[in-house]
């Protein structure tokens, strides 16, 4: 290359507003490589980078909500079963208190009935006693009674048929005079 | 040839060395002498060079970093994705809502990274050189985003609607359609691209202009101008380099946001009929 060749391509090109052609295709080369690059490699590589990211975050939070309801599925589980506990309890301590109750009445009416069956028999025996007091005391009285009028007639009522007919007589009266009293 | 072409570019300082005297930032630097394929359509300069380098760097640091991309990111996966993401939100997203700043994802990527990328080599020693700067860059990523915006815009509403809705906005008064159709035309079909590729190539250029001026006034005023008292110009025309490369960061990184954002503006109204 000589000096002379040199100036002449320097003042044909001293433009820089006027490109040469070898600029236009190295920079086009240039500029294809680049693109192709960002284009093709790094570019889908970040965007996959990137949306990973997205997915993960977005992800983490969805778990976050998951665990949430769930927690809030199982309180609520617990209270439900804490409110059929206490329910039961209360009719547990009810029917517990209901037949308490039917227990003490039974027994009172029992006992009721034993008492009632006591003083009924009590009433009985005395029943009987009398009976057989006024039975022993009816046969006495005429006895006592005879002999007592004999001392004082002085005579023997001997004659059967005078002093049944006179016993006979004086208990009927005397029946009709206790008669109210034993009834 | 590969000697002086170093000598050329490296902040001009060697040059300056040998010379003796004061180099002035010049366009010539951004057409430096061919290695490879001289003439060709594929002839290799040093831009096309550092162009190659860039893209290696580039392409490597997000395979690297995306290689086996974990759900929890470390190190230079988190760097990697704090990157995409600020093109995925902050540009797509914002832009063009969530469905179609999907779609148009990677076109938005690739221009941000490859224009960052490129510009970056202004301020990497020994490279030097914003290789964004030479016209190539910007014009085919230009074109691209032209073709994509309208490609876009004629799928979504049809060729006659899209036409209709940039050419003739409604809510214009008829006759006015003669001042403002051939301004809607111009502006829209034939001034963005240019816009866009002009934008980023003489910011760079510029900028990188501007880093040369200083580094070579700080290296000439003090070691070559013989004067004492000229020293401490120079120092003070050094920390003002230092500064400007500060800023030119800057700079690299808001023209590729400012492309790739227009490139996404572009996009969203040629997808929706009003606007």
């Amino acid at each position: 290359m000589t000096p002379g060749l040199i100036l002449a391509a320097e003042e044909g090109a001293a433009n820089p507003l006027i490109p040469a052609v070898y600029d236009i295709v190295w920079s086009a080369v240039c500029l294809a490589i680049i693109g192709f690059v960002f284009w093709k490699k790094v570019l889908p590589l970040f965007q996959k980078v990137l949306a990973e990211r997205t997915e993960k975050i977005e992800g983490g939070i969805a778990k976050a909500e998951a665990a949430q309801a769930e927690a809030n599925q199982k309180l609520e589980e617990y209270k439900e079963q804490l409110a059929e506990a206490r329910a039961e309890a209360a009719r547990i301590r009810d029917d517990a208190r209901a037949e308490g109750l039917a227990i003490v009445e039974e027994m009172r009416e029992q006992a009721q009935a034993e008492s009632a069956r006591i003083v009924a028999q009590g009433q009985h025996q005395l029943d009987a006693q009398r009976a057989q007091i006024v039975a022993e005391l009816r046969a006495d009285l005429g006895r006592v009674a005879i002999d007592l009028a004999s001392k004082v007639v002085g005579e023997s009522l001997e004659d059967d048929t005078r002093r049944r007919g006179t016993v006979d007589r004086f208990l009927d009266e005397l029946d009709a005079v206790s008669a109210p009293a034993g009834k | 040839m590969f000697g002086r072409d170093c000598r050329e570019s490296t902040l001009n300082t060697l040059v300056l060395a040998e010379g003796g005297e004061f180099h002035k930032p010049s366009i010539v630097e951004f057409f430096p002498s061919a290695l490879l394929f001289e003439g060709t359509p594929f002839q290799i300069d040093r831009i096309m060079l550092i162009r190659f380098l860039m893209t290696i760097v580039l392409v490597a640091f997000f395979l690297v970093a995306m290689r086996r991309p974990k759900l929890v990111p470390r190190g230079v996966q988190n760097l990697g994705e704090y990157a995409l993401d600020f093109v995925r939100i902050h540009i797509a997203e914002d832009i063009l809502g969530k469905e179609q700043g999907r779609r148009f994802l990677p076109l938005l990527t690739t221009f941000f990274f490859m224009i960052w990328a490129m510009n970056l080599s202004g301020v990497i020693p020994l490279l030097n050189m914003p290789s964004s700067a030479k016209i190539g860059v910007p014009l085919v990523l230009a074109l691209l985003s032209y073709v994509v915006f309208n490609y876009a815009g004629i799928k979504a509403q049809g060729l006659g609607p899209y036409l209709k809705s940039n050419l003739f906005p409604p809510g214009v008064p008829k006759p006015l359609y003669v001042l403002v159709t051939p301004i809607e035309f111009l502006s829209t079909f034939l001034l963005r691209p240019l816009t866009l590729t002009v934008r980023l190539m003489a910011n760079m250029l510029a900028g990188h202009m501007t880093l040369v001026l200083f580094f070579s006034a700080a290296w000439f005023l003090m070691f070559q101008a013989g004067n004492l008292l000229l020293a401490p110009v120079g120092a003070v025309s050094l920390a003002m380099g230092f500064a400007f490369t500060l800023f030119e960061l800057l700079v690299q990184f808001l023209q590729a946001y400012i492309f790739t954002l227009l490139t996404a503006i572009y996009i969203d109204g040629a997808l929706h009929a009003e606007h």
